[in-house]
């Protein structure tokens, strides 16, 4: 039997490979992007008081360095750090998903 | 089928008396904002029900909304920078206009025959006949290095034909009278400190309050000062102290003047301050239940009702005014975005986005009467506005 942790792992992995948090999460994550985020980046994310987070926009950006900004927010402006209730996968996961275009 | 058609020829003068709604008056409608279908709900507060639903208005995230003095017409400001114009007796568009690429909610003169748009892209300030919606006259804002221009926030109407805002990205406000439409007389004022994010008018359209994202003060402009210049008040209110992340911005119109006191919330802190209307010196705070987002007076002033930035956002929480005390912690459903009283704040009505709902408490009991279903709902705005200023 793994261990805990190597158990988390592979779940981890597993989840990875099926295409990000499992299907209740994602719902959440993209309920969250579209009404939190988008009170400030606008529900269609075109941008707000926030830029747009549409794919043109986020074209050539790093994924890391956006996650990055996700989970621990833009210090001096009001960019807040969502790492207290997104996980670094799920951050991995929006990412992805904004870059390649999504309508929450 | 000769006694039917008499029958027929005795009901049918009888028929449009039927089917026609008896005239009514406005003084109890409102709009619940319907933020994820684009739509709005009109409502009326004496039987709290909803009486139909307006489609077709673009994005409403972050809508707001306006009225003309008689009551019968709402000017809803959609984020994609559309402005519908509504009559809310016969619940239809009387019309539509796209007119800037995003927006931020807007303004309407004291006469109620200009209406004010502010914008983030492109930053600046549109004004519509509001009879017609037609432009008729466009402030750009101050470009900014990328080529856009500042966005503008804390749109705000006072006197007059008058209008007060702030550059966002720029540290600016600006306060144009427009009573020759051609020629606006607009004074600049920059500097006034960093990030202003919304801004207040008081009640009685002296002065302009606006809040600063990137620093521990407010910032105030005497309008009826003609040499006034923008001061500095509750300067370091966070008295050094990190301020915690903040998940909701707050919202300054609509923010509470109650016994001679503004009730203002501390960005990125879990407190109201207290700012002396006469001497503009601190008063005091009040501990919260979470970052506030609107704090909103009852009409008579007697209380205040606080909603929270997320994550905290469940609850809501009344002040007595008299005694400072929070006295009632109340739970209407989740994600609480949004508050209105009835003209004479006997009730309030309470918006929870997540779920699909606004709960209407009796403001004396704290208890709930009634529920009105509305999709995903936030701003609610009751016609009273249309006899406010800064409304």
């Amino acid at each position: 039997m793994p261990d805990p942790a190597s158990a988390a792992v592979i779940l981890m992995l597993v989840g990875l490979q099926a295409g990000g948090p499992p299907p209740k999460r994602q719902g959440e994550l993209l309920h969250r992007l579209k009404h939190d985020c988008g009170s400030c980046h606008g529900m269609t994310l075109k941008g707000g008081l926030g830029p747009s987070l549409r794919p043109d926009a986020l074209a050539g950006r790093d994924e890391a360095g956006l996650a990055d900004i996700v989970l621990h927010g833009v210090p001096g402006t009001p960019m807040p750090p969502w790492g207290i209730e997104i996980s670094a996968a799920e951050a991995a996961w929006l990412v992805a998903r904004l870059k390649q275009g999504v309508t929450p | 089928v000769r006694a039917a058609a008499a029958l027929l020829a005795l009901l049918l003068p009888l028929a449009p008396a039927v089917a026609a709604e008896p005239p009514r008056g406005t003084g109890d409608l409102g709009l619940i904002v319907e933020r994820a279908l684009g739509s709005v709900k009109i409502v009326e507060t004496t039987h709290r029900t909803a009486l139909a639903r307006v489609e077709g208005l673009g994005d409403l995230s972050h809508a707001s909304a306006v009225f003309g003095r008689d009551g019968r017409h709402a000017f809803v400001f959609g984020r994609d920078g559309g402005l519908t114009k509504i009559d809310l007796l016969e619940a239809r568009i009387e019309k539509r206009v796209v007119q800037a690429g995003n927006s931020i909610g807007g303004a309407i003169s004291a006469d109620r025959s200009l209406v004010a748009v502010a914008n983030y892209e492109p930053g600046g300030v549109k004004l519509f006949d509001a009879g017609s919606l037609a432009e008729v006259a466009d402030i750009p804002s101050t470009p900014l290095d990328d080529g856009k221009r500042a966005k503008v926030v804390g749109l705000e109407d006072t006197t007059g034909r008058r209008f007060t805002w702030s550059l966002y990205d720029t540290g600016e406000i600006w306060s144009a009278d427009f009573k020759d439409l051609a020629h606006p007389r607009i004074e600049r004022f920059a500097g006034i400190g960093k990030l202003p994010y919304d801004a207040l008018v008081t009640p009685d359209g002296r002065y302009y309050v606006a809040g600063l994202f990137g620093e521990d003060r407010l910032i105030i402009l005497d309008l009826w000062d003609p040499d006034a210049r923008p001061r500095r008040v509750l300067d370091g209110y966070g008295r050094g102290e990190e301020p915690l992340p903040v998940y909701k911005m707050p919202h300054l119109e609509g923010w509470a003047e109650a016994q001679g006191l503004l009730f203002l919330p501390a960005v990125g802190r879990h407190e109201l301050l207290l700012l002396d209307r006469v001497t503009w010196q601190e008063a005091g705070r009040i501990a919260v239940h979470g970052q506030p987002v609107f704090a909103v007076a009852r009409p008579d002033g007697r209380q205040v009702w606080v909603n929270f930035a997320h994550p905290s956002n469940d609850v809501i929480q009344v002040i007595d005014v008299p005694s400072r005390k929070v006295v009632a912690t109340l739970s209407p459903g989740k994600a609480v975005l949004h508050l209105e009283f009835t003209p004479r704040g006997e009730e309030v009505w309470v918006s929870a986005r997540d779920s699909d709902k606004v709960v209407v408490y009796d403001t004396d009991s704290r208890q709930q009467v009634a529920e009105v279903p509305a999709d995903k709902p936030s701003g609610i705005f009751f016609t009273a506005r249309a006899n406010r200023i800064g409304f």
